[in-house]
């Protein structure tokens, strides 16, 4: 029988949540690395008992923790995450340069088909690759020195590498996101890269449609369709249908077009999620009640979920890498909120319930489906 | 041997309890301790101090025989105390809430 275990990393500390397929009773076990930031957890497709964790802190900087036994025993790998060359600088708030400094690990992306090779979106805004578990990490450099660097710029939580999606049907085809530079992609395995940000339109900066600058919150794609991609920006949620060539605005009848993370439904393509929240001076839900929206037509017409969920008084915000779906049949959704709480829809999204209510504040949700 | 106390979240990566006892090539000063802690435990390289620049992170603070020592060269001797063992380094966490 199918089972699943959901990775969720938090302001202080890592847990694994575990259940049958049935998703209704749950085993809890954590924290893990109590006291840390755990910014991501991901086990890898091609082993799931091996797990990256991002393990970070003010005091202490990152550390990169790996599992071999599915979270049961971890080991600290590598932590030198080194720029290629001289780093140069980027936007600072105020738009004077600023030097490029490591500071954190946002997000791992396990490659799909060998457990020792990992991907790294750090912050400053680089992408890093480990072929040996994690041990050792190299910049892929293409990327910063695509040569718009300069004019990139960090929003509110720094400027994040945030998200990496990995094409299963093209090798060397991969996406990435920052914020807030946008989005960009390669064909050559990270060697070169270009900004793929044509049709959005941001209005924080001084050229609304630039080609770079835009604070890209999320992207998501459904691997039989990769490219189809979906994406929660600062404001707006978008949709391109070639691979990001270009993009149109899905936002429809959402009660708010600002939000964080974004996730496509395991079996429909066409079936997507966002967590509206009411704006990016508030940072918490629409009339204190947190309703995920799920469009089944591929954006522009969306509905409401709210059945399970609070819907009086809750103010939590749903963070870019904290929603997730397994591929179950029906399709499990998990969200974790900055309130502690991670809930679980084992029906595409129907009805919710909470597995954890008072977990530290939650950074990340993945969630693995082993049989 | 020089003793080190290690802030917890570090004894903790580290895998050890109490105080660590390191030997120090050369003479005895902050840069060199470090190295032996790194040398001896490889998974606190970078959390004590910047893997590029050696520098001591923000946040991190050394004390020892009642003095704060934080700001003196890395390549400073540590007091006589503390490099024939009769007190300890202490590496500590700021006081910085959270």
């Amino acid at each position: 029988m199918s089972r699943v275990r959901v990775l969720v990393g938090t302001r202080k500390g890592a847990f694994i949540l575990s259940s049958d397929a049935r998703r209704s009773r749950w085993k809890v076990d954590g924290p893990h690395f109590g006291g840390w930031e755990i910014y991501h957890m991901k086990g890898s497709p091609a082993d799931p008992d091996r797990l990256y964790a991002s393990q970070c802190s003010a005091w202490f900087g990152q550390v990169i923790q790996r599992s071999s036994d599915g979270g049961r025993t971890w080991e600290a790998v590598g932590n030198a995450f080194a720029y290629d060359g001289i780093p140069g600088s980027h936007q600072w708030y105020d738009g004077t340069a600023h030097p490029w400094e490591f500071k954190r690990v946002w997000h791992l992306e396990p490659s799909l088909d060998d457990p020792d090779a990992v991907y790294a979106g750090v912050e400053d805004a680089a992408l890093f690759r480990s072929g040996d578990g994690g041990k050792t990490w190299a910049e892929l450099s293409g990327l910063r020195g695509h040569g718009s660097g300069p004019r990139w710029q960090p929003g509110a939580g720094g400027m994040c590498l945030h998200t990496i999606l990995l094409d299963p049907s093209r090798p060397g085809r991969m996406f990435i996101a920052i914020s807030a530079a946008g989005a960009f992609r390669t064909d050559d395995a990270g060697k070169s890269w270009r900004p793929i940000n044509r049709g959005l339109r941001s209005e924080h900066i001084p050229d609304p449609t630039a080609e770079v600058g835009h604070c890209v919150h999320r992207i998501a794609m459904h691997p039989s369709r990769p490219n189809v991609l979906f994406m929660q920006k600062h404001w707006d949620v978008m949709r391109s249908d070639d691979a990001g060539e270009s993009w149109r605005e899905v936002s429809g009848n959402l009660p708010s077009d600002f939000g964080f993370p974004i996730e496509v439904h395991s079996h429909e393509p066409e079936t997507i999620y966002v967590v509206p929240i009411k704006s990016d001076s508030e940072h918490y839900p629409p009339d204190g009640r947190l309703r995920v929206y799920r469009s089944r037509t591929g954006g522009d017409e969306w509905e409401a979920l709210s059945r399970g969920l609070p819907q009086r008084n809750c103010f939590v915000n749903v963070l870019r890498d904290a929603m997730a779906v397994d591929s179950l049949d029906p399709c499990g959704v998990y969200l974790g909120t900055t309130g502690g709480q991670v809930y679980v829809s084992a029906d595409g999204g129907d009805e919710w319930a909470p597995i954890v209510r008072d977990l530290p504040a939650v950074l990340s949700v993945e969630v693995q489906s082993i049989s | 041997m020089i003793q080190v106390v290690l802030p917890a979240h570090l004894r903790t990566l580290a895998g050890v309890s109490g105080a660590v006892a390191v030997e120090a090539v050369g003479q005895a000063t902050q840069c060199s301790v470090i190295d032996a802690i790194e040398a001896s435990y490889p998974m606190l390289a970078g959390t004590i101090r910047d893997r590029a620049t050696k520098r001591r992170r923000a946040f991190v603070r050394f004390f020892a025989c009642g003095e704060d020592l934080s700001h003196e060269s890395p390549d400073s001797p540590l007091p006589d105390a503390v490099a024939a063992g009769r007190e300890p380094l202490l590496i500590i966490g700021a006081i910085a809430g959270g």
